[in-house]
């Protein structure tokens, strides 16, 4: 278990990390999201006692990190940084740190058995490819066999097979009661491994909740309709006791509504159907839509969707508005889900934020209305 | 076992296994006794050529050890590698995060690299001093000589110092690049300028090897000094534990 309380973090007067407290349990993978530059990994530095908070504490298993006398044993933890002497042979690398805290020899080569890496163990790490880097550095926090575990962006860089093989061992390492905290600035990466997710965004904590609720929450579907006479299907659908809201250019959209069966009402009702199409927010809009108030730079994407709402960032547990920001590509026109491994129902969205490409031609929604995608947070920003 | 030495057999390892150690300890060993005899071949076969006043000062031991200037900076190298090879390979944070007791982890790595330094420059100064004294043949002194074994074992405790100098040092700036660029031209230039030009000589006797060398020397006349040896040495050793005092604190404050 991994304790937060009131963690804060400031550099001159920037603060990295802003009164964070929460806590990450065993039994489960717990992810820890936000965008770039919001402070995941000053607030990993600061749990594993190498960067001092200006204000707040963290506990390891009811202990401050600088108590433990052989903190491998209880915490491990892969860093952004691979850490390793070029120089010293992956052998070598984990026996200094295994000697450090009394964790016997033998459990060197078993860790190298483990991440695969037994052929290079007497090879230095300065030839190593970054996947090998990365299982060294997973190697080096398995070493105590400790009861946490901790990695910062395990899957960067990866290939399809290193990024299956660490979600897997992730899993694994939960199933068997461990706490696994794990750091990622991709929403589609988490949503594959994580059942909890504590969000935070320029150091601020967005979001505690689980998976499964973030998820319930925030890829509702609605279905938008457009119509010449919006007062007459507005009548309709109230009195058949669906909630339809107004949406951007007189269009209406019905939260959680069942596109075939408000056209069946419009044409019962005899009325005119411009538009019908269902319309589904994905996990990775609902986490730009989540932080974006909180991104620190924003590129410009051509022919990109709107600007999030104002007051995106709703506590979880309060009822989210209809997404009316970017618009999601209409069902069907959907690129196919990544695998087995995807849960029903979550689209792969391309990753969003700086510099993101437009997503495929075809599969684009309605063009966009109003400023393009951080237009309207550099106004807030001049204001 | 206890906390301390698990970190001692730690760093024991960290230590043996890169490849610069090795390169390093024998350089200064291999330059030390090399430029020694060198020099000590070039003044015997000199020696008659020399003015009466520097032959009447001349020491048989300190030309002996002439070749450590050159090999201390080898020194110097090894003490800056083992400190900032954890950080600009990111070690650092592995190494904290497996050690969290920053004190304990300096000290170690101090009680490690110390030993260590200490024998290669006990080596050194013996090896160039039987060799140098070999080659200055009938100019030469004998290890039973008055004052001669304190100036041999004292320039193996210079060597050792020099090293955990560059030690604190390290701790204190982090980057290999600046830690070479401050220490290398000081020791091999500036500080034998500031010991040696009358105008400032009297605040660089005292830098840490002007100080330093005074142990080495048993003509008390060649180099003038204010001090005694093994004061010479003291006020070196005090710079040492300074610089390694201030890397302690640097390392207890800063984030890694």
């Amino acid at each position: 278990m991994i304790e937060l309380r009131d963690l804060t973090k400031r550099y001159g007067d920037k603060t990295a990390v802003d009164g964070l407290s929460f806590t990450v349990r065993p039994g489960t993978v717990t992810g820890f999201l936000g965008p770039n530059g919001a402070g995941k990994s000053t607030t990993m530095r600061m749990v594993l006692g190498l960067d001092a908070p200006t204000r707040g504490d963290v506990r390891i298993e009811g202990k401050r990190y600088g108590e433990l006398k052989e903190p491998l044993n209880s915490i491990g933890a892969l860093l952004e940084a691979k850490g390793v002497h070029g120089g010293r042979s992956a052998y070598n690398h984990l026996l200094c740190m295994a000697q450090s805290n009394g964790i016997p020899e033998r459990r060197v080569g078993e860790v190298l058995e483990m991440v695969g890496l037994h052929d290079v163990a007497r090879k230095r790490p300065k030839g190593f490819s970054l996947g090998m880097g990365q299982r060294l550095g997973i190697a080096s926090a398995l070493l105590g066999d400790p009861r946490i575990l901790m990695f910062d962006e395990p899957v960067n860089g990866l290939d399809p097979e290193g990024i299956h093989w660490i979600r897997t061992l992730m899993q694994h390492l939960a199933r068997e009661g461990r706490t696994v905290f794990v750091s990622s600035h991709l929403m589609s990466e988490m949503a594959q491994t994580a059942e909890h997710l504590i969000v935070i965004g320029q150091g601020k904590l967005l979001a505690d909740t689980s998976m499964s609720q973030f998820i319930a929450e925030n890829s509702r579907t609605h279905v938008r309709v457009r119509t010449p006479e919006p007062e007459r299907l507005l009548d309709v659908l109230t009195t058949e006791g669906l909630r339809p809201a107004a949406g951007t250019r007189g269009a209406l959209e019905v939260d959680g509504g069942d596109a075939a069966r408000i056209g069946e009402l419009a044409a019962a009702h005899r009325i005119v159907l411009h538009e019908l199409s269902p319309q589904r927010a994905s996990l990775e809009e609902a986490f730009m839509r989540l932080t974006a108030q909180s991104v620190e730079y924003h590129g410009h994407a051509p022919g990109g969707a709107q600007a999030p709402p104002e007051g995106a960032q709703v506590p979880p547990g309060a009822p989210q508005p209809p997404p009316e920001g970017p618009q999601a590509p209409p069902e069907g026109l959907q690129a196919p889900p990544g695998g087995a491994q995807a849960p029903p129902g979550i689209p792969q969205a391309p990753p969003p934020g700086t510099g993101q490409a437009p997503p495929p031609a075809g599969t684009q929604g309605p063009p966009p209305e109003g400023p393009a995608w951080g237009e309207d947070w550099q106004r807030r920003r001049r204001r | 076992m206890s906390h301390t030495t698990r970190v001692l057999k730690s760093e024991w390892t960290k230590v043996r296994s890169v490849h610069s150690t090795i390169w390093t300890l024998a350089a200064a060993v291999v330059v030390s006794i090399g430029l020694g005899a060198l020099i000590c071949a070039v003044t015997a076969s000199t020696f008659d050529d020399m003015s009466t006043v520097s032959r009447r000062t001349f020491d048989a031991t300190f030309t002996s050890f002439a070749g450590m200037s050159l090999g201390q900076l080898a020194m110097i190298a090894f003490g800056v590698l083992v400190v900032s090879a954890e950080y600009s390979t990111g070690m650092i944070r592995n190494s904290l995060a497996a050690v969290p007791q920053r004190g304990t982890f300096l000290w170690c790595k101090v009680l490690v690299a110390g030993p260590l330094v200490l024998v290669v420059g006990l080596i050194t100064s013996f090896c160039t001093f039987f060799l140098g004294q070999a080659l200055l043949g009938e100019h030469g002194v004998g290890i039973g000589d008055p004052g001669v074994l304190r100036a041999v074992v004292g320039g193996g405790l210079y060597m050792a110092l020099i090293a955990l100098f560059a030690v604190g040092i390290t701790f204190v700036l982090r980057s290999p690049l600046l830690a070479f660029a401050i220490l290398m031209p000081f020791f091999f230039l500036v500080s034998n300028i500031l010991g040696s030009v009358e105008a400032t000589k009297k605040v660089g006797q005292y830098l840490p090897d002007q100080a330093g060398t005074t142990v080495m020397s048993v003509v008390p006349e060649a180099l003038d000094r204010p001090y005694g040896p093994w004061e010479g040495l003291l006020i070196m050793a005090a710079w040492t534990a300074a610089a390694l005092i201030a890397g302690f604190i640097v390392l207890k404050k800063r984030d890694a």
